[in-house]
């Protein structure tokens, strides 16, 4: 197939259907940009576009088909006979804490969030994460108190909420993780000797005067610093 | 997948990795360096830019899509705004929620001062969750606060103020440590040393991660933290202006409700901008890596009450802007792909360029070899060349790709595109501004009672920003602007408030006869819908009903 004939079979438009109303719309849209083409201009809704941010996540089922589905809208390309919405906000709980005074343990996790202790397995969360995470799975961590492998395998969300939505027992898996990331990166993970000691370094004024001096200096003279320094290799090995 | 007509090319591609592995390309010198730029950046297309008829910056060259924006008229009718029904009281108010704003808030809080936050979208709709790479920080034994001052000159072509970045490298490892105080979660070795990369125009491995969801992780806890500080916050609710005194001092802001075009005043003894970058403005109609709140709303503000800018002819056009599939056209591929060792190559399958010069030069380079007829077209009509992925589990080991870069695989399999096996096709995507509101150390601008903090700000990064460089500035400056803002509104001695700029500046349109041909700004969100005459062009388009023609 060369080019023209690859574009000629793109070159279609498919039926959708936004809030139950019919259109027609190119191939190759997302959902987000499908909306556009329909004419909603977009407030809520909308964020990064690029699939980090997480506030476009959004349901859709297929026409005979009532099973929801779940994904980014800004990520996930429309297909022929689509029902898409737009979702409105959603309220969901956050537990507020000062981070200085908690522990890294399961008691801390159970006390903020105690809904934790109703999770009864069934894996909706998991099936509704459109960064397909491993949802139930870290809740069970949570549970255990391995605050450690929670921060790991919950580490890609974008915080979309979706868990959360459609927990049955009200859990909220997405805030539960980011209280298990930030105590982790607070309390468990090794503290870095080198930036401490660079801290001390530059409050001890250990690079004032190389700085002082780079400062004062002429165009002429930075441009030939600048060429002459050396350059670390950026591979150091397989790492 | 990728059509079948682009696998000639892929093969190629495939074909030299072999020779490639072997291959170094060695770093441009200075003259080619200014040769390339000239000829091939969007800096430099003379059409491109004009120079600004009224404010401050009266003269000097601007984009001409940011010119239209900062030559606007106002949204209100001053005449109309009841100054005395004041709906918010504080000591600080901090314009948008990014990293900038977001350290911003934190910072001038602890210092005592009664905060509000508003922002356009959600607390966190901002270009910093999509910054992917790393953030920058001296702090290795071989590197030196002095060493990452020399390189982001560099970087900016020279032209940075030496105060800001001297302020930016000093204060990196300390932002380092706050951020994982706070919780941030840092690519780390069991030993606690940070795992830190290499990026374009850096001499060091410096670039300090968070897997590839860099700014992500940062935000996530930022906007956390905020919330259980309890600052007030207020989201979809952009200022529209801010407010003077009778002494030429900011003493506050209108909002508007978005959804409900509801206005409330703020009164405030200081203000931040922090209201994020351009890309939403399509710049010589590039796509863009931005999010759909970042139409330069900040700048404009700050301009209409006499903020001088400064580099406000110069974006940043990232060099790797997915060209192939359609749906993320324009978006993100992370420096750090070339970082951890891909090569960029031409439909033959050769380099040429090396892949870690800083960005401008990097962009320069693919725009010239598809210019020159050495790129690969997409179906879509977009050219492109090849960040050939495969060669980091060569280089690295297998496993390296799914380990360091998650976001990018999970992002192009959705397109059944596995870019551990498969190159990506990538073209230049406009990132970043580099110019911007004028700010000294603290973050003070030109006008007493406004500050500014992050991508709004220019000086610092010069012509050309650095990878990792601006999610260090976010925080660096962020913090300096709470915490000079909260101490700048405990002394501070307001006058009556009015809104003389705004009449003064509508007057300067009409001196200089554009009043009534300029859009109203800030401009808010971009509009995306279809427009009737979208409708009307293109065969396919055509077949519409007339019947789904809304108006515009």
């Amino acid at each position: 197939m060369n080019k023209q004939e690859w574009v000629a079979q793109k070159e279609c438009l498919i039926d959708i259907y936004v809030m139950g109303k019919h259109y027609q719309v190119p191939d190759g849209l997302t959902i987000m940009t499908a909306l556009e083409y329909c004419g909603y201009r977009l407030i809520r809704g909308c964020g990064c576009r690029a699939g980090f941010c997480g506030a476009c996540a959004t349901i859709y089922n297929l026409k005979d088909d009532p099973q929801l589905r779940y994904d980014l809208a800004c990520q996930k390309t429309i297909e022929p006979g689509m029902y898409l919405v737009q979702i409105p906000f959603f309220p969901s709980a956050k537990a507020l804490y000062n981070l200085e005074e908690l522990e890294p343990t399961t008691e801390s996790l159970l006390s903020l969030y105690p809904s934790l202790l109703t999770c009864f397995g069934c894996n909706t969360c998991t099936k509704s994460c459109p960064q397909e995470l491993e949802v139930m799975w870290f809740v069970s961590d949570a549970l255990r108190g391995d605050i450690p492998e929670v921060a790991n395998k919950s580490f890609d969300c974008v915080m979309c909420g979706l868990c959360a939505a459609r927990c049955p027992q009200g859990l909220v898996p997405y805030n539960i993780a980011l209280l298990c990331r930030r105590l982790y990166g607070r309390y468990l993970a090794p503290t870095s000797r080198h930036l401490e000691d660079r801290i001390a370094e530059i409050e001890a004024g250990k690079f004032d005067i190389e700085l002082e001096g780079l400062k004062k200096m002429s165009q002429d003279e930075l441009r030939r610093c600048y060429a002459e320094r050396d350059i670390e290799p950026a591979y150091t090995g397989k790492s | 997948m990728y059509p079948a007509y682009m696998e000639d090319s892929i093969r190629k591609v495939e074909a030299s990795r072999e020779r490639r592995l072997k291959e170094t390309f060695s770093r441009i010198g200075d003259q080619e360096k200014a040769a390339l730029l000239e000829d091939f950046h969007p800096d430099f297309i003379k059409e491109g830019m004009r120079k600004l008829l009224v404010g401050p910056n009266r003269g000097e060259p601007a984009p001409n899509e940011v010119a239209a924006l900062l030559e606007g008229n106002s949204r209100i009718n001053p005449d109309k705004i009841n100054l005395g029904k004041v709906s918010h009281d504080v000591d600080v108010l901090v314009i948008g929620c990014g990293g900038a704003g977001a350290s911003a808030a934190l910072l001038a809080q602890e210092n005592g001062a009664k905060t509000l936050l508003v922002t356009k979208l959600r607390l966190g709709d901002a270009n910093t969750v999509g910054a992917q790479a790393g953030t920058q920080a001296a702090d290795r034994p071989n590197d030196s606060p002095a060493i990452h001052y020399l390189d982001t000159m560099g970087g900016g072509r020279f032209d940075n103020i030496p105060e800001l970045v001297e302020a930016l490298v000093k204060d990196a490892p300390s932002v380092i440590k706050w951020l994982e105080e706070l919780g941030v979660n840092w690519d780390k070795s069991p030993d606690g040393s940070m795992h830190e990369l290499s990026g374009g125009g850096a001499s060091r491995l410096r670039l300090h991660s968070a897997r590839d969801y860099t700014g992500l992780e940062e935000m996530r806890v930022l906007r956390d933290e905020v919330r259980n500080r309890c600052i007030d916050y207020l989201e979809f609710s952009p200022v529209i202006e801010l407010i003077m005194d009778d002494k030429g001092q900011v003493t506050g802001a209108i909002l508007v409700n978005l959804e409900t075009n509801e206005l409330a005043l703020v009164r405030a003894g200081a203000v931040i901008v922090a209201t994020g970058g351009a890309g939403r403005l399509h710049i010589q109609g590039f796509p863009t890596t931005n999010h759909y709140g970042a139409t330069a709303d900040g700048l404009v503000l700050a301009y209409r009450v006499g903020a001088e800018l400064i580099f406000m002819d110069t974006m940043q056009y990232h060099p790797t802007g997915a060209a192939y599939p359609v749906q993320i056209l324009g978006q993100l591929v992370t420096e750090k792909v070339r970082t951890l060792g891909a090569q960029l190559v031409n439909a033959e399958g050769d380099q040429f360029i090396m892949p870690l010069e800083p960005r401008d030069v990097v962009a320069s380079a693919n725009i010239r070899e598809c210019r020159s007829m050495k790129g690969t077209t997409t179906p879509t009509g977009e050219v492109g060349v090849w960040l050939d992925s495969p060669m980091i589990d060569l280089l690295r080991g297998e496993g390296t790709i799914a380990r360091e870069l998650p976001a990018m695989v999970r992002q192009f399999s959705r397109y059944n595109i596995d870019i551990t096996k498969e190159p990506m096709l990538v073209y230049p995507t406009l990132h970043y501004q580099n110019g911007g509101i004028k700010i000294d150390p603290s973050g003070a601008t030109s006008v007493r009672g406004l500050f500014a903090a992050g991508e709004c700000t220019g000086g610092v990064h010069g012509r050309n920003r650095l990878i990792g460089n601006s999610t260090l500035d976010i925080f660096v400056f962020g913090r300096r602007a709470g915490k000079a803002a909260a101490q700048h509104a405990r002394y501070v001695k307001p006058g009556t408030p009015t809104l003389n700029h705004v009449r003064r500046w509508q007057a300067g349109l009409k001196e200089a006869g554009i009043a009534k041909e300029r859009p109203a700004t800030p401009l808010l969100l971009p509009d995306y819908t279809r427009k009737p005459e979208d409708y009307l062009a293109g065969q396919a388009r055509s077949k519409l009903g007339s019947d789904q023609i809304n108006s515009a």
